[in-house]
This record gives C-alpha cells, sequence and structure tokens, in this order.
C-alpha cells in the first residue's frame, strides 16, 4: 500500500504523473491509481490498494466456525450471499456433511438473486462513471426490489448471514415465493428498458467499444476469471465446471463472448442477468414446499427450539454450540464458486478446534485487479474510468 | 514415505514421477482434494511441466495461500491452487519453508497472477520470494513492523 510514490514511477522527461484515488467517486470505493501520462495517453499504471484492510483473515482465526460467518457478508458488501455460501461449503467439505436438497435449492435462488442484484449495481454505476444517470437511478429501483426480499427472508437487507453450516438459519417466511415471483415477472421488462437506453446509444458505444481490450492467453497467465474471462471466449464458469449446491440440475448457459472489450463485458453481464433469472424459475419450481432446512448433524447444526424444551439431549447440544463450537477434523480443503466476479475461493484449514486454523478468501476481484495495467496502458485517460468500471471491483473484497 | 497404496495409482502424481521421480515428497488426499508437497528446489520446474504438458495443463493458477504452522518447523507452508481450464481438473502443490530464512522462490514468470498473490504472502507472513520483480508490502502500509498473519501475531492489543 501506498508505496509508489512520484519518482518510483520511469519518469522520462516530458512525462507527468497523475495521482487517481483513494478518494474518487469512479474508483468505486478506495482504489488508488498512479497515472504516467505522456499527454493524455497513459503510458504506465500502478493500482495502489490496502485502504480499505481490516483483517478480516486474522480475525476468523479468533472466532468459532459459526462465528466467521457474519464476517464473509463483509468482504464482498454487493454479494453477502455468495460469500456465505462460499463459505459454508467450504466448513461443511471439511466435515464432510450433506446438506438437504432444500435448503440447497434454496442457497441456489438466493445466490442467483445476488448475482442480478450485484449486476444490477454494476450496470448503474458504470454507466453513471460514463454519465448515464437515468440507467442508474433505474436499477437501484429494481436492486432494492431484491434487497426487500432479502429482508424478508432473513431480516436484513444487506449483512444476511443467511446461510449457516448445515443449510439455513431459519425457515423462510410464507409467501416469499410470491414475492420473487412478482419480481421475476417484472425484471425482463426493466432489463429492456436499459438495454434501450444503453445497448444502442451512440455515446455509450463510443466509450466502451474497443476499449479496454484483454486477450484470453493474458487473461489466463493474470488469472482473471468470471465475465471478464468469459469476454475474452473462455467458458470457464465454476457452476459449470465444479457444480455445487445442485447447481447440475438446473438447465442455464454461460454467454461468452470473443471482443474481449468493455461493450462485450456490458452485454454478457446482460446476459447473466437473463440466465440468472432462468435458474430463479426452475429454483422456484423445485424447491418442495416442505422439508428439513438443516442437515440432522447434531452437535454441528443447532437443535430446534421445539425439541429442546423436551430433550435433555439437545439442550446439551445447544449449550456446546453455543459455547464451545464443533471440532472438524485436521485437513485442509479449498472450495471454490461463481461469484458474480469470478471465482471466489475459500480456503479453510483446520488443526481439530473449534476456531478455523486459517481462512483465506480467494477474492475474485483482488485478482481481476491486476488485468488493470494490460487494459490502460496506451490508452487515453478517459478511457482509465471505463476500465476501471468494467473490472467490477469491490474494495472490500479486494482488501479483506 | 509412509503413503497409503491407492496414491500411488494417482494418474498425475504418477506422470510426474514418470518425469522426474524426485519431484514429489508426498502426496495427500483429504475430502477428494489433492495435494503435491513439492521440494522447494523443484518447485518452478515442477509449475512449468505442469503447466506445458499437454495432457496435464493446468494452465490457471487460482490461488496461493499461505499457512503458518509456529511453533512447528518448517513453519510456513505455501498452497498453490492450480486449475486446468482444458481438463476441468485441480491439483493442490505444497511447498514449505523454514521460519529462520523464509524464501521460496517465485512462480511469477511462469503465471504472472501470481505477483499479488506473493507480494500478499510477503506482507502478511514475511515469506520472501526470490525472482519476485517487486516484492513489496501489498495492503499494510510501507513501514508497518511485523507479518500480521504470523501465528505469533496477536489478533487484538498492542505488540
Amino acid at each position: 500500500m501506498a508505496s509508489t510514490t512520484i519518482n518510483t514511477v520511469t519518469g522520462a522527461a516530458k512525462t507527468m504523473v497523475l495521482n487517481m484515488g483513494p478518494q474518487h467517486p469512479s474508483t468505486h470505493g478506495v482504489l488508488r491509481v498512479v497515472l504516467e501520462l505522456d499527454g493524455e495517453t497513459v503510458v504506465k499504471a500502478v493500482p495502489e490498494i490496502g485502504y480499505l484492510h481490516t483483517g478480516i483473515e486474522k480475525t476468523c482465526e479468533a472466532l468459532t466456525y459459526s462465528q466467521a460467518i457474519t464476517l464473509t457478508d463483509r468482504i464482498d458488501y454487493l454479494a453477502p450471499l455468495s460469500n456465505n455460501l462460499a463459505y459454508c461449503l467450504a466448513v461443511e467439505k471439511l466435515l464432510g456433511l450433506e446438506v438437504p436438497k432444500r435448503a440447497q435449492y434454496i442457497r441456489v435462488l438466493l445466490t442467483e438473486l445476488t448475482r442480478i442484484a450485484s449486476h444490477l449495481v454494476w450496470i448503474g454505476t458504470h454507466a453513471i462513471d460514463l454519465g448515464a444517470m437515468t440507467v442508474f437511478l433505474y436499477c437501484f429501483r429494481e436492486r432494492e426490489e431484491v434487497l426487500k426480499i432479502f429482508e424478508m427472508i432473513s431480516g436484513q437487507r444487506m449483512m444476511t448471514s443467511y446461510f449457516r453450516i448445515g443449510g439455513l438459519a431459519l425457515e423462510p417466511p410464507p409467501g416469499y415465493l410470491d414475492r420473487i415471483q412478482r419480481f421475476v415477472e417484472l425484471m425482463p421488462s426493466r432489463l429492456g428498458e436499459y438495454e434501450d437506453l444503453l445497448t444502442r446509444n451512440r455515446i455509450w458505444l463510443a466509450r466502451t467499444k474497443g476499449v479496454g481490450i484483454l486477450t484470453a492467453k493474458d487473461a489466463i497467465a493474470l488469472g482473471v476469471s468470471g465475465p471478464m474471462l468469459r469476454s475474452t471466449g473462455v467458458a470457464y464458469d465454476v457452476r459449470k465446471y465444479f457444480p455445487y449446491s445442485s447447481y447440475d440440475e438446473f438447465e442455464f448457459d454461460v454467454p461468452t463472448s470473443t471482443d474481449g472489450d468493455c461493450y462485450s463485458r456490458y452485454l454478457l453481464r446482460v446476459a447473466e442477468v437473463r440466465e440468472s433469472l432462468k435458474i430463479v424459475r426452475q429454483a422456484m419450481v423445485k424447491i418442495p414446499p416442505e422439508g428439513p432446512i438443516k442437515s440432522d448433524a447434531p452437535g454441528i447444526v443447532a437443535p430446534q427450539r421445539e425439541k429442546m424444551k423436551i430433550e435433555m439431549e439437545a439442550l446439551i447440544y445447544h449449550f456446546k454450540i453455543y459455547t464451545e463450537g464443533f471440532s472438524p477434523p485436521p485437513g485442509e480443503v479449498y472450495q471454490r464458486i461463481e461469484s458474480p466476479r469470478g471465482e471466489l475461493g475459500v480456503f479453510v484449514a483446520s488443526d481439530g478446534s473449534p476456531k478455523p486454523y486459517r481462512v483465506k478468501f480467494r477474492a475474485p476481484s483482488f485478482v481481476n485487479l491486476q488485468a488493470l495495467q494490460k487494459l490502460i496502458e496506451g490508452r487515453l485517460i478517459a478511457d482509465v474510468v471505463t476500465c476501471i468500471g468494467t473490472i467490477d471491483i469491490v474494495l472490500g473484497e479486494v482488501d479483506r | 514415505m509412509a503413503e497409503p497404496e491407492e496414491l500411488k495409482h494417482d494418474p498425475i502424481a504418477q506422470r510426474v514421477r514418470a518425469w522426474d521421480p524426485q519431484a514429489i515428497a508426498e502426496v495427500i488426499e483429504f475430502r477428494g482434494e489433492r495435494t503435491l508437497v513439492v521440494p522447494k528446489s523443484h518447485l518452478r520446474r515442477m509449475c512449468e511441466f505442469l503447466r506445458d504438458v499437454p495432457e496435464l495443463g493446468f494452465n490457471f493458477l487460482s490461488d496461493v495461500t499461505g499457512l503458518d504452522r509456529f511453533p512447528v518447523e518448517p513453519r510456513f507452508e505455501l498452497n498453490y491452487h492450480l486449475l486446468s481450464i482444458p481438463h476441468r481438473t485441480t491439483l493442490r502443490l505444497r511447498v514449505r519453508a523454514h521460519g529462520a530464512d523464509p524464501v521460496v522462490p517465485s512462480v511469477t514468470t511462469i503465471w504472472p497472477t501470481a505477483n499479488w498473490h506473493e507480494r500478499e504472502i510477503f506482507d502478511l507472513f514475511g515469506v520472501r520470494f526470490e525472482g519476485h520483480p517487486n516484492l513489496e508490502r501489498l495492503l499494510m502500509p510501507q513501514d508497518w513492523e511485523g507479518y500480521p498473519l504470523r501465528k505469533d501475531y496477536p489478533v487484538q492489543g498492542y505488540r
């Protein structure tokens, strides 16, 4: 962090060094980019991160496995449920725990709604970065609907912590599917509205088409994943490659493009919202109206309230889980999922104690941000804003 | 090297051992995930081999994770999570480093994505990477003392 001073950049005689951020509205948080300019052309760009480093990985080591879930919400705060899911799946893998189908489908349903909400924020903020205010307001209107659904189900708009180890926190309230149904019916026409405003808009095309080109070779070498990688023609999607949480039972396409520019990434994310809606519709049909939402794993999953009142054993388990936690066997696992931004990996190491020995989050936007230099060097300064936006960074996730 | 019989027939480990019998110190299997423990001296050659041989094709480095086993020596453990996009397979490589002088060869020339991962591990664990183009702190301030993710670094309070 904060290492690049003005003299360390190459500094030829006619170039000028410009500092962008960390307080800059188009850096989506606290990203700092040191730009070396020759006139209006960017000669060198060095991203600087760490301004939002909160030590989440270290803090996890001091909490029990269940307590650490609340921290995962705060990593990628635009997709809290994706983080919850990755972490819970990792710990479940460590324990060798099977989750009931009903809980798996509800997890799929909610993570896809998260993807929609996250992509809506992206479309909106990317548009406002480039001067299209209206789209921003429209996108946030629809995102609010998703957040209301989250609030209805989990009691929280953003920091949901709804997925727990072994299943879900609580039974979803009656009528939640009707509410999601209303949203799913509304969304396609609203997507059409955004596309009317942007897809063939001449200013939008001029600002994004052919800008920030990434090749498949560079993208793979730089570890880029998610829509960024798929815009270069590589159809790597964790949901298809390594299905988790019953994704193999759902039918959906992975949109790809071979242009590798900012415009194709915009089209891909819009297409991904449509695919997510498709998955949400299938999940609503698949979710059984009744059934367990937590695994039957005494000592790991808290017993039902009613059981605790009549069974001594259940009461003891409840007490043990909330005072000590549970102890998975020693070992290490790495669980990857497809978050809205790309491959989100969670590495959990256990030493056989009730607290994780090490938790590491492989944050997709941390890795994708490394491609920024490739995208903007040799291009005009006006494209810098477009290229930062197209990566879809969340600084909470980059710095953790 | 007490290794279970079935792991000796692991196809990837067999392929690597056919190339260089010294390249794998140990094969570990846990929850369906395969880990190859690699001696430090073989890491770079091994990574090049895994990336370049077409039937393995581990072209994507997902992640590099540091781990501190303090007070056990060698205390540092680095886990490289590899992915082969053409073959849809995954693999974990593990390298260990002693606490007295933690130096590991850098893989930035093989996978440029390792640049920030290695800087992060240097920043938080104090493991140095030989051959890294720009080994500086990434998340913590430049003048920070200590390495926060080491186990002898407290979670709260002053050091």
